[in-house]
């Protein structure tokens, strides 16, 4: 809401300027958003008449003019601007005038011609952008008053962002209601008087669906000039509140709806047929709307209606058909209540929305709705002529307005601060609502005009805004503490991301909607959750893998010339799923994936460059997983390189996957070298386990190499799992530490190379047991694998 | 006797001339070797009268250690020597960098957030989670917020579409973390039902919200975290006291000024707007609006089965984006969400 503070002084005479003023709406709940002077400052600008011009005698386009400036004898002026005529009143700077851009005016010559003054446009006294010409002022407009003074130029212009709650405040004389509750001026508002109709032309009205609109007045207009111009004070206050004058008729209903907060509809009273009726939409039923807009209406929109079909949206906007022109004669105008639940969120849903449906949705008066009717009546007679009808009403059930009861003791638990009865009292008493006082308690009944006020509470917050938030103390926090637990068979998230931060990844936050086709290639999800609404085609499902998201990552790192790059993201993946909870139909597990680009290391001198494979990754999954210890079979994954892709099982339970990411995805993405990544769920992660200690041998361990070739598809896993199953008990730790294939090993064979520690927990092995037990492995590694033992 | 001192000074300067232990060993054997000089003289004393040779005797043993002690100087000195040779041989440059990894990082929100949950465990919260895909009655109708309430337009709601392509009912994406104190709260409810008094709840519950909003200052996935404390005398003024005190520790700074202005949310009542302001820097003066927080609305209490007469207390719910821009000077919502290495990388 924008409006002039010189208007609102019409209404109540803050003595409050400049920041003082914003800063006391703001802590009342009414945030100034901006501030600004109508014009910068200027000074010793007086209204001139023009009242000659000679050319001048040496230039072309310049003109000598004679200027009368009220006292003394007019002055002679040299003139640039194409509009100056002779009988024109503009702004004319006086020799020591100051204008904005801190221009002083002294008496100049002009190629030869003294200038006593200067001429002025908008432009030049800071007003508007307009510079073609001379501003021309009213004709009325007194020679040698202050220009500051004729156009109300000290005024300034405040936005407020209200909240909905504050339909209110979208008139200015609410916000002089608001005004003078927080200063304790007086109010004074608009007198409005009946007026008396001097034709007999009415229009039936019809209240077909009372709930919607409970409140409907309306009067013919007759014999209007609709071409009437609109009086400057008028367009000035319109403008100044951020309206555009159309015409006479329009900017008075916006004018009065201003003042007011009344949003008024006016009708051309020549297209209207029978009754309005205002009813609900018949499901098909068509509108055009005064915005060009033709819409099909549902049954949930209420219509103003004549006996033909729809003419308005009621309280949204009007209908092409039905409005004024510059050759309307006869006017319907409307005055209504319509009812907030009626109205709300339904122009919204058409993808518009107007002044009136913006205040009708929050709640206008229903107190004042035929004064409003009657004001603007008064206006269109005063400035476009006519004869008005007689006021028609309907009425059906209004908002109720209930007592509130507002006890002090209540006051004091809610705020932390007492402020006794006396105090709550007074302040309650500033916003003019009938109130009465039984005992230690208040009984109010809050006004037609607000909306917001139903228990106890609402006006607590009404007692804490006039009281001054500021003004109730801050205390320190007193509570009965018990500690929390703090389980340590769990791990936390932090401490994961922690970890995956020191192994090197960086996290990224992505958004969780994502490019379908992610999903598609990497998690060959064709049936990923579409929002209805995305905010761009390519971010319009979501996600069920993080790994989309930390392939894009590289794409613009790598635009950026970063070469080597570690990311990891944590977050939550969307999945369809009849057994989903807490929301039914929706699983929504937090995943955690890590990508890995580039060289295994930073580029360094001490170390040979090479590019990040499937085992760093591998690596850093397993320090991130420990003390559990993941399982990790070959599995394909849309993602994954087929032959280069594992899933990852904890316990059982299949977690995640990890791989090199699929080669036709390196190239579709554009990606010169292949990411590495993994993705697991989050929950399997955060389980730790208890410590449990364990007896420590004093025996030294025995430590055996063994060598064996077998084929090159076997997995080690295999190996490893199968010698610690069939060895003896004393083999402690089976170490894999060489893999070699090439010249020496047949191909298709792969040479592999266990370290075998051995340890008895009670006694020193002897040499024996230590060649049996090596025995038992290769005996077992022969039969098991075919292995062949290699010397 | 003078030819032993001789003998002494010349097997010092000999040994003096040799630089390493085989020059020296050789040197050694000219004097003390089998047919060194001080060897030789001691073979002598056998010629010696017997009233002589004992004094001759003890005059070339002493001779003899004093060789010997001048070549163990010597072999000290050598061996000194040797290895200060191989020490310098063996210095590194240390300056050249450290070999390995190099270290990653947390997102710079990822450090807000860790912050204020330190920060309110400290006085006791716990810490919730909730889901994204939110019921429509969680995210507004259990908040006070009908349908067709016009606080939801000030949320710009992001709805999803069922398997037919059709808008799917009930269901979008959370637009704030309150639901989250709903959860709670009933979950809470439920656990201590039938005991006389219900323990206090405190709780914060950080997490990613969604509005369709995407420009320079809103991005259409950000964070919020929503915080709650419930119990029988919980204030306005407990509020004050509790926001003031965690943006004075979280900014670490003493001299901010925090202010609460009225606002609206409709499941607050009275309702505020906190808005803070530095005494220096580069926005020094300035209200910077930070949080909604207010006492919880009775009939969001009502919902949940919690009796306003007898419990009271307060919920907030803050930007950790904005915060985390405010600590560290960042100028744009979106780096937050464009993975760029080289702004990341500043939060090491």
């Amino acid at each position: 809401m924008k409006f002039s503070q010189s208007w609102l002084r019409s209404f109540v005479d803050a003595k409050l300027e400049g920041d003082e003023f914003s800063h006391l709406l703001t802590m009342a709940g009414l945030e100034v958003e901006s501030e600004e002077p109508v014009a910068p400052p200027f000074g010793g600008v007086v209204v001139g008449h023009v009242q000659a011009v000679d050319k001048h005698p040496d230039a072309d386009r310049l003109r000598v003019c004679q200027v009368a400036v009220g006292a003394g004898e007019p002055l002679p002026i040299v003139c640039g601007a194409p509009n100056v005529a002779p009988g024109m009143k503009v702004p004319c700077a006086l020799p020591g005038a100051e204008l904005p851009g801190s221009l002083r005016i002294g008496v100049s010559r002009v190629r030869g011609v003294d200038s006593h003054g200067m001429l002025c446009s908008a432009r030049e006294l800071g007003i508007s952008e307009d510079a073609a010409g001379l501003l021309a002022l009213p004709a009325d407009a007194p020679t040698g008053s202050d220009v500051r003074q004729l156009l109300d130029l000290d005024d300034h212009l405040l936005t407020l962002k209200l909240t909905p709650n504050r339909a209110d405040c979208l008139s200015l004389e609410g916000i002089a209601r608001e005004v003078a509750a927080l200063t304790g001026q007086p109010l004074r508002l608009l007198e409005v008087a009946p007026v008396a109709a001097s034709i007999a032309s009415a229009r039936q009205i019809v209240l077909e669906a009372p709930e919607a609109c409970p409140l409907y007045c309306g009067r013919v207009i007759a014999d209007v000039d609709a071409t009437a111009p609109t009086p400057d004070w008028m367009r000035r206050r319109l403008e100044r509140c951020g309206l555009r004058s159309i015409s006479a008729l329009v900017d008075i209903t916006n004018y009065v709806m201003l003042e007011l907060g009344q949003p008024l509809h006016a009708f051309d009273n020549a297209r209207l047929c029978g009754a309005i009726r205002a009813r609900m939409a018949r499901p098909g039923e068509q509108l055009r709307l005064l915005n060009e807009q033709s819409i099909t209406l549902h049954d949930d929109i209420l219509l103003i209606a004549d006996d033909r079909g729809p003419l308005a949206m009621a309280g949204i906007m009007g209908g092409e058909e039905s409005g004024i022109t510059h050759e309307t004669r006869e006017l319907f105008l409307e005055a209504a209540f319509f009812a907030p639940s009626a109205i709300a969120g339904r122009a919204r849903r058409y993808a518009f929305g107007s002044d009136a449906s913006h205040r009708f949705e929050r709640g206008v008066d229903f107190g004042g709705t035929s004064r409003a009717l009657e004001r603007a009546t008064r206006l269109i007679l005063d400035i476009c002529g006519g004869h008005a009808g007689p006021l028609s009403q309907a009425t059906a059930r209004l908002p109720e307005r209930l007592p509130v009861r507002v006890r002090a003791s209540r006051v004091a638990r809610v705020l932390g601060a007492s402020l006794g009865a006396e105090r709550v009292g007074e302040l309650l008493a500033r916003l003019g609502f009938p109130l009465a006082r039984e005992g230690e308690s208040f009984v109010v009944v809050p006004p037609s005009y607000r909306f917001d006020l139903a228990i106890e509470e609402d006006l607590i917050e009404e007692i804490a805004r006039l009281q001054g938030y500021e003004q109730i103390p801050a205390a320190a926090p007193r509570a009965s503490l018990s500690m929390l637990p703090q389980s340590e068979n769990t791990r936390s998230l932090p401490r994961l991301r922690q970890i995956l931060a020191d192994c090197g990844y960086q996290e990224v936050v992505n958004y969780a909607f994502v490019d379908e086709r992610w999903e598609v290639d990497f998690a060959a999800n064709a049936g990923a959750i579409r929002l209805a609404n995305p905010i761009a085609a390519h971010l319009g499902v979501l996600r069920s893998s993080l790994i989309g998201g930390l392939v894009a990552n590289v794409a613009t790192n790598l635009r950026r010339k970063q070469s080597r790059i570690r990311l990891f993201e944590s977050g939550r993946c969307f999945f369809r799923d009849d057994a989903g909870a807490p929301v039914h139909g929706f699983r929504q597990p937090w995943k955690l994936a890590a990508l890995a680009y580039g060289s295994a290391l930073p580029e360094q001198w001490a170390c040979a460059t090479r590019n990040v494979d499937f085992f760093d990754l591998k690596a850093d999954l397993e320090f991130l997983l420990a003390p559990l210890v993941a399982e990790f079979a070959p599995c394909p994954h849309p993602a994954l390189h087929p032959g280069r892709s594992a899933r990852v099982t904890l316990a059982g339970q299949a977690i995640g996957f990890i791989g090199e990411l699929h080669p036709e995805w390196q190239q579709k993405y554009e990606l010169p070298s292949v990411p590495v990544v993994f993705e697991v769920d989050l929950d399997p992660l955060l389980t730790a386990r208890l410590p449990q200690f364990g007896e420590v041998s004093r025996q030294p361990p025995v430590i055996r190499d063994l060598a064996i070739v077998v084929d090159q598809a076997l997995e080690v896993r295999r190996l490893i799992e199968g010698m610690r199953l069939n060895g003896p008990p004393i083999v402690q730790e089976i170490t894999l530490f060489d893999v070699y294939l090439g010249r020496g090993v047949e191909a298709g064979k792969k040479s592999l190379a266990f370290r075998i520690v051995m340890q008895d927990t009670e006694k020193t092995l002897l040499e024996a047991e230590v060649d049996a037990a090596v025995q038992q492995l290769v005996a077992y590694l022969q039969h098991a694998f075919a292995a062949q033992l290699r010397v | 006797m003078h030819n032993l001192d001789q003998i002494i000074q010349a097997a010092t300067s000999a040994f003096a001339a040799t630089d390493d232990h085989a020059a020296l060993e050789q040197v050694k054997a000219a004097y003390l070797g089998k047919s060194g000089q001080i060897t030789g003289l001691l073979k002598g004393l056998a010629q010696l009268p017997t009233d002589e040779r004992k004094t001759a005797g003890a005059a070339i043993n002493r001779a003899k250690e004093a060789v010997e002690s001048a070549l163990e100087e010597r072999r000290e000195a050598i061996r000194r020597k040797t290895l200060a040779r191989k020490l310098a041989a063996e210095a590194l440059d240390v300056t050249l960098p450290g070999r390995g990894q190099a270290r990653g990082g947390l997102h710079p929100v990822t450090r807000t957030l860790e912050r204020i949950e330190a920060l309110f465990r400290s006085i006791g919260f716990e810490v919730a989670d909730g889901p994204e895909i939110e019921s429509d009655f969680q995210n507004f109708t259990a908040l006070n917020t009908p349908e067709d309430h016009p606080a939801r337009s000030m949320h710009d709601t992001f709805y999803l579409l069922d398997e037919r392509g059709e808008v799917a009912p009930g269901v979008l994406l959370r637009t704030h973390t309150s639901p989250i104190q709903v959860r709670y709260m009933q979950a809470h409810v439920a656990r201590h039902a039938g005991q006389a008094r219900m323990p206090e709840i405190r709780v914060i519950a950080p997490g990613r919200v969604y509005r369709v909003d995407s420009d320079a200052t809103h991005s259409p996935m950000f964070h919020q975290v929503e915080g709650l404390w419930i119990g029988e005398n919980v204030s306005f003024a407990d509020l004050k006291g509790v926001i003031a005190d965690f943006l004075r520790r979280f900014f670490e700074n003493d001299d901010l000024r925090v202010r609460f202005r009225p606002s609206f949310f409709p499941f607050t009542e009275p309702s505020a707007e906190i808005d803070v302001a530095f005494m220096s820097g580069p926005l020094e003066g300035r209200w910077l609006e930070i949080a909604g927080c207010g006492m919880v609305h009775p009939n969001v209490l009502r919902h949940v089965a919690i009796d306003p007469e007898n419990y009271i207390g307060f919920a907030f719910g803050m930007g950790p984006d904005r915060l985390t821009m405010l600590r560290y000077g960042v100028n744009d919502l979106r780096l937050f969400y464009d993975g760029d290495l080289r702004f990341l990388r500043q939060f090491i």
